[in-house]
């Protein structure tokens, strides 16, 4: 029945459009098997969903009204977690300038780029607090021990983010200022900050948000800040005063970022002049 | 005064020399783009390379400001080798030679006047340079420059916002800047109209004639070199086979530069 000479298959069989990928299929059988396995042996049940539904409505119950009756504490605690973010912020940034401009392989050879990415890449691999954790060990509880581990996740952001930024710069203008015989500095300067710096005003001040999260944080590992008296509260099931510290960090944190806007608003599209 | 500076102050009064000695490029080993450039240069008025796309020009210009490393043979400016030239030294040279691009190069995010001062970064320190302190000299210079090219109402445009024709004239008066020897032009007018061009190339003649720094300018459109250039160089095959007033660029010449005749009429 077939027509001659064609190797189309006998009627009736049809052919398909779409080879089925087996090993996908594989992957997320896997993957569904692994969840339902996971779930099995941390007692992820419903009746366990339960059971927390009704612990979440005492612990809710208990939250509220807010009590601002240690308002004293968490004042001072806010105001140090501020501290700590805005100094960190301030040389994690400052830091982070000359480190990405290293890492930029389209303007630093080798031997220059892989150093200062692999420094990058040590920053980003641990999470904050855990960075705190050491700090606290090496330099003693307190502020100092939060700032550094803040500084720490500033590079790694932002020194990586500025890298990339560099990396796709119009390299006609970088060759155009080089041959006027500037220095490599002026043309950092005239040549590449003013491609860069809008996108750096935006990675610093998503930065400076963050650092204003995470220095609410580094308090429960002991390196200062309002994270200490929310610790204590917890442990004291004062929910009533963790209420009201939570409500504190959510104003300070909207507040940053109104302000964050305010500097991308001010800075974003401008050029690097000093002047402004 | 040592031997050295002493002569570089003679050869200031004199028009700039340009030399190439069997200068040779490769960008892939066995594959050369240039083959042994002899060539002088002296004096002022405007050069035109010509010959087709791929062909080694540009290459040619670039190896003179270094953007492009020659791979053998010697450039001679004034009698010192820019080949041999590091660091500081290679800098302080890169000072004295101006340079136009096809597409212009300006720093897109930076303002007019800033692209002109750009052109004095080789004189100004890094600090000075951050906090835009030039000094005033520079700062008249740039807006006489301004005036000149015809962007006085300019200045504190920002350089994204020009056409491509007031970009080349920013363009011009930033190599102006630096006050060069020398200017070099890479396609100056491949990216314009034909308008346009022959404006761009009559504002950069005369304004290097007045000031007496001769131009080497790389370009497709051999009408336009004829109509203004003291001298046509042409290219095929990373060798020079044409070299002579532009009177006698004959139809024999183009053919033997671009290859095939077809084209002509």
């Amino acid at each position: 029945m077939s027509a001659p000479g064609s190797t189309a298959p006998a009627p009736g069989a049809s052919r398909a459009a779409f080879s089925p990928n087996w090993l996908g299929r594989a992957g997320w059988l896997a993957l569904l098997l692994y969840c339902i396995y996971a779930a099995s042996l941390l007692d992820v049940t419903w009746s366990r969903f339960v059971i927390g539904l009704d612990q979440g409505a005492k612990f809710l119950d208990r939250m509220f009204p807010p009590n601002f009756s240690r308002w004293e504490a968490v004042l001072k605690g806010m105001k140090e977690s501020l501290e700590i973010s805005v100094l960190a912020s301030v040389a994690g940034i400052l830091i982070s300038l000359p480190i990405g401009v290293m890492a930029a392989r389209n303007l630093m050879p080798g031997w220059v780029s892989w150093p200062a990415r692999a420094l990058i890449a040590v920053c980003r691999t641990f999470h904050p607090v855990i960075v705190a954790i050491i700090f606290v060990k090496a330099v003693g509880f307190g502020a100092l021990a939060g700032i550094l581990a803040l500084v720490i996740a500033s590079i790694g952001f932002i020194g990586k983010l500025f890298a990339e930024a560099i990396e796709e710069i119009s390299l006609k203008q970088v060759e155009a200022v080089r041959a006027t015989g500037a220095s490599f500095m002026n043309v950092i300067l005239f040549g590449v900050l003013p491609q860069v710096f809008p996108r750096f005003i935006g990675f610093s001040t998503y930065q400076f948000d963050s650092n204003v999260r995470n220095s609410t944080m580094v308090g429960i590992v002991g390196a200062g800040g309002i994270g200490a008296p929310l610790f204590v509260a917890f442990q004291r099931f004062d929910y009533d005063v963790v209420c009201a510290i939570l409500l504190a960090i959510i104003a300070v944190v909207f507040c940053c970022e109104i302000l964050s806007n305010q500097v991308k608003k001010v800075f974003g599209e401008q050029r690097v002049a000093a002047s402004g | 005064m040592t031997a050295g500076t002493a002569a570089l102050e003679r050869a200031a009064l004199q028009p700039a020399a340009l030399e190439f000695r069997r200068l040779g490029k490769s960008y892939l080993p066995g594959h050369p783009v240039l083959h042994e450039i002899d060539l002088a240069i002296q004096g002022q008025g405007l050069t035109a390379i010509i010959g087709p796309s791929g062909t080694g020009k540009s290459t040619l210009i670039r190896c003179v400001n270094r953007l492009v490393e020659p791979s053998s043979g010697q450039i001679l400016l004034d009698g010192e080798d820019l080949t041999a030239l590091r660091g500081r030294a290679l800098r302080l040279a890169r000072r004295r030679i101006g340079m136009v691009f096809q597409e212009y190069n300006l720093v897109e995010r930076l303002t007019v006047i800033e692209n002109l001062l750009c052109g004095r970064l080789g004189y100004v320190g890094a600090v000075a340079a951050w906090l835009r302190r030039f000094p005033q000299t520079d700062i008249d210079r740039a807006f006489e420059l301004l005036d000149a090219v015809g962007l006085s109402a300019f200045a504190k445009t920002r350089a994204d916002s020009l056409s491509g024709g007031q970009r080349q004239r920013v363009g011009i008066a930033r190599a102006l800047m630096q006050q060069p020897r020398l200017l070099l032009a890479d396609e100056p007018t491949s990216s314009l109209d034909p308008k346009t061009s022959v404006e761009i190339m009559g504002l950069m003649q005369g304004l290097c004639e007045a000031r007496g720094i001769p131009v080497i300018v790389n370009m497709h459109d051999v009408e336009l070199a004829k109509r203004f250039a003291s001298r046509i160089i042409g290219m095929s095959g990373g060798r020079v086979v044409f070299d002579g007033a532009p009177a006698a660029l004959t139809d024999e010449h183009l053919k033997q530069i671009y290859g095939g005749e077809g084209w002509l009429e």
